[in-house]
């Protein structure tokens, strides 16, 4: 085991030693960790994004789910370190699996096993990656100026992100950070388009507006998966490329770019590490609805809701996106990105993008 | 089919005002006619109805002769389906069997021999006899019913009836006597009706299964027009208490009855019929009324005129008149409500039987009843429609016209909501998983109209039902906070029994140390004392025990109380730990002495004979400890015994879950 591997035994290991103590003492076990929730939610300055504050929650063994949760935690402690041990490694979904085997610490789906995975991590002050479990899925795709020099069957290869790829781009493996496996070549691309749909991506893609505006393209596919915002914080931070985040105008699109520049709440202990604080928000805004008369959907009561979710979110306490929510309940409508193609499909790529560059000064 | 004592002596007034009618009637029309006309009130209304009531008729015949001649009843039904909507029924049964030259006029005779002067409680006076759904079946088939009879120890006899429509007189042929093999006693009867075989609500097979509820005592065997048999087994050897005769009371009485009376009394002059032959008229009364309505008391009663008997009528009214005597009543009782509900209805598993709640005797229109209720919940009843109502009345269950039925009416009046079940607005027949039984036993139960379907909406009867109904819903509410409770305990010994336990192991393997003792973790947890009732059923014994953990950090001391049947108990609940007395209703108290902290005692007994399944295990009480303390058992009610009582229950601190969990808010924000 490497130092970081013993220090990750070690720390996961505390956990359960202090529930063995409070019991062997005949106290009733409790386990205490950041409160993982808005209210929890606090600014760092130091690092630009938002994190958990001080608030905890603490799990008594005098109720049932936070019995279960502790139960599992005992379990889980146990296969991540034998895993580290054994140097393999799994799936969240695997190890979601494997707790078939663990009678009443079974994990009754696969939310309960990743938000185990999260507290652990909260807990530890380790990292997934650390416990050698990862996510399904990769990240999304990535098309544009530049190079990722990554692990392939037949070794390191260079892979340039227009020239070496399909049109659907390169597909951004879980972990970005494992300079054996991954790195990125310097480039002069100026700026990063990081874009909710697919649909939207691709027709910047067709539309050659890479060609033209020298940038790289990041497909976010939905809420971004941590691999994705680690990509973009990188290319951000060590690679000094402005980022623009372009989304839908919903209340859901506000979030994305929320865990993309101020961190996620659920992540909300490694926002150092995922978010990008200066990445800007385009569109598609409030405003944008208004000034381009964009097509149209009603609000539905869900979006209502997440709106005024909103407003009471510390990560959207500023004046832009109060004004912008307010806007958007005010209006009762939200629109789609591809809702451009109303003025034809090159409007985005010809008067919409470019504008917007242009007033962030790129 | 009745004895030819029971079919004397069963008669009611209802059945006098049709004989009345009849007796005028008789003379012009032919019987075929009368059918014809009267089809709706005698409850020939439709084919299938008509197969039903020949059927009823028969069966409440027999129940009524076994019952009478103290036989626990053996039935046998069957329904051949002939084709062109004609039926053969065969119904037998075990009874004392018919006198052979009474036979003819028990199948043949339009209510034949029905005596004016006695009342009681007997299922009987619900129909309009025998005689008429046999005759009703001559006439629509033509073909004549086959009899077979035997009196204990007599030779047993059959014959074919059929009935001269036009005289009203039964037609016997092919009289002979036969050796029964294998039937000590019994009558058996086949006939040939038009009629319609149904399933469902109002059929043959719910009718004899309502039935077999009511009449634990009786075993029902039916084979329907398929061929399938159902048998209904007897739940019990306990014969119902025979029910007493009694004679009429005055209050509610009719001149036409009034008349009637006179006209067959015995008695020898008016003051003499007054006191001797009507409940309730001492010879202080009878002068008074005399007095009143100037009547001679040396009147002979048959020279009364209308005119007198109206007076007397009138006075009878003016006059303060003791309720008529209830012993004349034979309520189905409590436990034998429990054990039949519970041996029909077994299949659906319910969680939940309501002790059944017999209220006291009340009179109206100068006739004695008694309201019964129960409730069944849960289980696989279902829970998605309308509750099921059965209704009863002297132990036969009414199918029809459920809507305008007091006993429907009463339970639509009542505001369910406040008792567990859904119901729309607070008023209507209640949602839920359950079923409701009401019995009404009467000397003469009230009906809307002679089809005698429903019961009818009178004050006196509204309000016993809602009585009982709502002592029933109380039961039934404590039974759902009971298991509310409950499911809050068994999150607790979740936690102490598997999840810490598992975690302790785990943790201690992990950290490769000893294994933790867990009892001062798992007292401070639970910081209860637990009362766990468990019932192992054997096939004529029950083993209870009564495991009372001390799950507190100090040690304990408490009495228990539960009530048990008396007749199941042995020598093993006198010798059980902490013993200290049963009293004659079978009311148990132990006294449980310094139980130490994280320990557990048991208190063991068994149940034995018929009554055992009766046993509520999970009605147990607490006393001489802060009930707040213990889980599993109710506080010891001031009034303990008193049915229907509302036991108390008691929300603690103590019991209330810690809520910390504000972790988890739920929020749209899947990043993976």
């Amino acid at each position: 085991m490497n130092e970081n591997e013993t220090k990750t035994v070690n720390n996961l290991s505390q956990i359960v030693e202090s529930l063995y103590n409070q019991i062997n003492v005949g106290d009733v076990p409790e386990m205490s960790l950041a409160l993982r929730s808005k209210k929890n939610i606090t600014f760092d300055s130091r690092h630009d994004v938002w994190t958990y504050g001080d608030l905890k929650t603490t799990r008594t063994l005098k109720n049932l789910n936070a019995a279960h949760m502790m139960l599992r935690t005992v379990y889980t402690v146990d296969f991540i370190k034998d895993q580290i041990e054994q140097q393999r490694s799994s799936t969240l979904r695997e190890m979601y699996y494997i707790s078939e085997g663990w009678g009443k610490a079974k994990f009754h789906s696969q939310d309960e096993s990743n938000l185990l995975a999260e507290d652990l991590e909260v807990i530890s002050k380790c990292m997934r990656e650390d416990f050698k479990l990862r996510p399904e899925e990769s990240g999304a795709h990535v098309y544009g100026n530049v190079t990722f020099r990554t692990m392939t069957k037949k070794g390191m290869k260079n892979i340039h992100c227009m020239d070496d790829v399909a049109e659907t781009g390169f597909a951004v493996p879980y972990n970005v950070d494992n300079g054996e496996s991954f790195q990125i070549a310097p480039t002069d691309a100026e700026f990063i388009v990081a874009i909710e749909t697919g649909g939207m991506y691709a027709r910047l893609i067709e539309n050659g507006f890479c060609d033209k505006h020298n940038c790289i393209l990041v497909h976010l596919s939905g809420q971004p998966a941590r691999s994705t915002r680690r990509i973009i914080k990188r290319l951000n931070e060590e690679h000094k490329i402005p980022a623009i985040v372009f989304t839908d105008g919903d209340p859901w699109s506000f979030r994305i770019f929320a865990s993309v520049a101020y961190g996620a709440i659920k992540t909300a202990h490694i926002s150092d590490y995922l978010a990008t604080p200066s990445a800007h928000f385009i569109g598609i805004t409030p405003s944008d609805i208004l000034n381009y008369d964009l097509p149209t959907d009603k609000l539905s009561d869900k979006d209502i809701g997440a709106l005024h979710a909103e407003l009471t979110d510390p990560r959207f306490k500023d004046e832009f996106w109060t004004n912008e929510i307010q806007a958007m309940l005010a209006m009762n409508k939200k629109s789609e990105q591809q809702a451009l193609a109303k003025y034809g499909l090159d409007f985005v790529t010809d008067k919409y993008l470019p504008d917007k560059l242009s007033e962030l000064g790129l | 089919m009745p004895s030819a004592k029971d079919d004397i002596i069963t008669s009611t007034a209802a059945k006098k005002s049709i004989a009345e009618d009849l007796a005028k009637k008789q003379r012009e029309i032919s019987v075929t006619e009368f059918f014809e006309k009267n089809k709706h009130i005698l409850g020939f209304d439709s084919r299938a109805k008509s197969l039903l009531m020949g059927i009823k008729e028969a069966v409440d015949n027999s129940l009524d002769a076994c019952e009478e001649a103290n036989i626990l009843p053996d039935i046998y039904v069957r329904i051949d389906d002939l084709g062109e909507d004609e039926y053969r029924i065969i119904e037998e049964d075990n009874g004392p069997g018919i006198v052979h030259k009474m036979i003819p006029n028990v199948f043949g005779r339009l209510l034949f021999g029905s005596r004016f002067h006695a009342l009681r409680q007997s299922r009987g006076q619900q129909g309009i006899g025998i005689s008429a759904t046999i005759m009703y079946g001559n006439i629509t088939t033509g073909k004549a019913v086959h009899v077979k009879s035997m009196i204990e120890g007599d030779i047993a006899r059959q014959m074919d009836i059929v009935i001269d429509t036009k005289t009203n007189r039964p037609v016997v042929s092919n009289d002979t006597a036969f050796i029964w093999e294998g039937k000590e006693h019994g009558t058996y009867i086949e006939y040939y009706i038009a009629g319609k075989y149904m399933n469902g609500k109002q059929s043959v097979y719910e009718y004899l299964k309502n039935t077999a509820i009511v009449n634990p005592h009786a075993r029902i065997t039916f084979v329907d027009p398929k061929g399938n048999t159902f048998v209904f087994e007897r739940a019990t050897d306990i014969m119902p208490i025979k029910s007493k005769e009694i004679k009429p009371h005055p209050e509610g009485m009719e001149i036409g009855q009034l008349q009637k009376y006179a006209q067959n009394t015995a008695q020898k002059n008016v003051k003499a019929f007054l006191t001797g032959d009507f409940s309730r008229i001492t010879s202080r009364i009878a002068d008074e009324v005399l007095e009143k309505s100037g009547v001679s008391e040396k009147t002979k009663p048959d020279k009364l005129t209308r005119d007198q008997c109206k007076d007397i009528i009138k006075a009878l009214g003016t006059v303060k008149i003791m309720a008529p005597p209830t012993d004349c009543l034979s309520p189905i009782g409590d436990n034998l409500i429990k054990k039949g509900l519970m041996h029909v209805l077994d299949g659906m598993r319910p969680d939940y039987y309501a002790p059944p709640v017999t209220r006291p005797p009340k009179s109206v229109n100068g006739n004695p009843f008694v309201v019964e209720a129960g409730i069944v919940y849960g289980g696989d009843i279902p829970s998605d429609g309308p509750v099921q109502i059965l209704r009863f009345a002297n132990r036969v269950p009414l199918l029809y016209q459920p809507g305008a039925c007091a006993i429907t009416k009463a339970v639509s009046n009542l505001d369910w909501r406040r008792y567990g079940l859904e119901q729309r607005g607070g008023k209507g027949v209640p949602y839920g998983p359950a079923i409701i039984l009401v019995h009404i036993a009467s000397t003469k139960v009230p009906f809307t109209s002679e089809g005698k379907e429903a019961v009818a909406d009178f004050e006196e009867i509204a309000s016993e039902l809602n009585l009982a109904l709502r002592q029933c819903a109380r039961n039934l509410k404590s039974h759902l906070n009971k298991n509310e409770r409950k499911k809050k305990t068994r999150a607790k010994f979740e936690i102490v029994q598997e999840i810490l336990p598992m975690i302790a192991q785990k943790s201690a393997d992990f950290l490769d140390r000893p294994v933790p003792d867990l009892d001062m973790t798992i007292s401070k947890i639970m910081n209860v004392i637990w009362v766990e009732p468990t019932v192992e059923k054997k096939k004529r014994s029950r083993d209870i025990t009564y495991t009372v953990f001390n799950y507190t950090r100090d040690v304990r001391s408490m009495r228990i109380h539960t009530q048990v049947p008396k007749e199941s108990v042995n020598l093993s609940l006198y010798s059980s730990l902490g013993f200290v007395e049963m009293n004659e209703d079978g009311k148990v108290t132990w006294e449980l002495t310094d139980i130490e902290p994280s320990k557990h005692v048991d208190i063991k007994f068994e149940l034995t004979g018929e009554m055992a399944d009766t046993f509520s295990a999970g009605d147990v009480y607490v006393s001489g400890i802060n009930p707040v303390m213990v889980m599993g058992a109710d506080a010891l009610p001031g009034d303990w015994g008193i049915k229907g009582m509302e036991i108390k229950t008691y929300e603690s601190d103590l019991l209330v879950d810690e809520d910390d969990d504000a972790v988890e808010e739920v929020e749209n924000l899947d990043d993976e």
